[in-house]
């Protein structure tokens, strides 16, 4: 209760009832739109890359504005000519993140699947997983982990204090950083989209005519959630980009 | 004080300092974050204005740099959420 007006509690905003299914595999809203953003991001590559025309039209003009981004605008800026290998992998988190935040900004679905944790939190995962790898490939394990949590030029007297920072860095904070900046920005998007609606909707019970200050406040910040959607999945990926550009090539 | 009010309502109390603490937590860990964002942003628009040419790689710079710093303020965010009475 804040001014007379009834919030919903957290879990009535972020919590949906099982459809079928039970315990660990149980589905219920948030999973069916994972799901259909897996599908979406898998079609429009697929159909984008079946035709190959060479004066891009429709579908295929997405897909390949979307590859360019990621070549040009991420990979090319973060990990050089040598990291155009990772496309597919950076291209499939960029657009299926995009796909998972957008639901919270389309009518009658409004729940973005980032702002559950564990979707943010499998991704980060993945990309741990993968810099590891990618840096333990590259450089072989002990080098990696020599390059990865011994910086050059630092003072041997707090290399001890450096060399954990880092290997905490490394270990814990890159992943739970990632995932938790994913999942707290989505949801502090929602909730700011709830608490507008709920505010609107008491507003106009009560007066008719109050509720336009707030709407116009409400219009204003769905426009802001697009950008923080596609702002979160380009910073994800890039991010992804840094840490494994990061492990391929050590600092000199 | 505190006590004369626990008296009458131990529940209602805690309720109200688990909520302030809450307030509490996000506040103050949005102000480094906040600074370390207008430090980030000043210097990148500085940049840019200096030298448009290189607009593109401050920006992906600028991104990152907000990514790092803002991290701290979601985390307090995250946390202000599981602090429960």
């Amino acid at each position: 209760m804040i001014f007379g007006l009834e919030f919903p509690p957290i879990s009535h905003v972020v919590e949906w009832p099982t459809l079928f299914g039970d315990g660990a595999f149980a589905v219920n809203k948030v999973v069916l739109l994972m799901w259909i953003s897996a599908a979406i991001s898998f079609a429009v590559m697929f159909i984008g890359g079946r035709k190959r025309a060479l004066v891009p039209t429709g579908t295929q003009n997405v897909a390949e504005s979307a590859v360019d981004f990621i070549q040009d605008g991420i990979i090319m800026e973060t990990m050089g000519p040598d990291g155009l290998k990772f496309t597919p992998f950076l291209l499939t988190l960029f657009t299926f993140i995009l796909t998972c935040n957008i639901w919270g900004l389309i009518p009658g679905v409004q729940m973005p699947v980032n702002a559950r944790i564990a979707l943010p939190a499998f991704l980060a995962i993945l990309v741990w997983a993968m810099y590891h790898v990618v840096g333990i490939k590259s450089q072989g394990p002990i080098k990696y982990f020599k390059s990865a949590t011994i910086p050059p030029g630092v003072p041997k007297a707090i290399l001890p204090l450096v060399f954990l920072i880092e290997l905490l860095g490394i270990l814990v904070t890159r992943p739970l950083s990632l995932a938790v900046r994913l999942f707290a920005n989505l949801i502090a998007g929602h909730l700011l989209l709830v608490t507008f609606a709920v505010l609107c909707q008491a507003l106009f019970d009560a007066t008719k005519v109050g509720f336009v200050l707030p709407f116009a406040l409400l219009v204003f910040l769905s426009a802001f959630e697009i950008l923080v959607a596609f702002l979160q999945a380009y910073i994800f990926t890039i991010l992804a980009a840094v840490y494994i550009g990061g492990a391929m090539h050590p600092e000199h | 004080m505190l006590q004369l009010l626990a008296q009458q309502d131990p529940g209602e109390l805690e309720a109200g300092l688990t909520a302030v603490g809450r307030g509490i937590v996000y506040g103050g860990a949005a102000i480094g974050p906040g600074i370390g964002i207008g430090i980030v942003v000043g210097n990148a628009i500085t940049a840019m204005a200096r030298q448009p040419e290189a607009a593109g790689m401050v920006r992906t710079t600028m991104f990152l740099g907000i990514a790092f710093t803002e991290a701290l303020a979601l985390f307090g965010f995250v946390l202000s959420f599981i602090i429960s009475g």
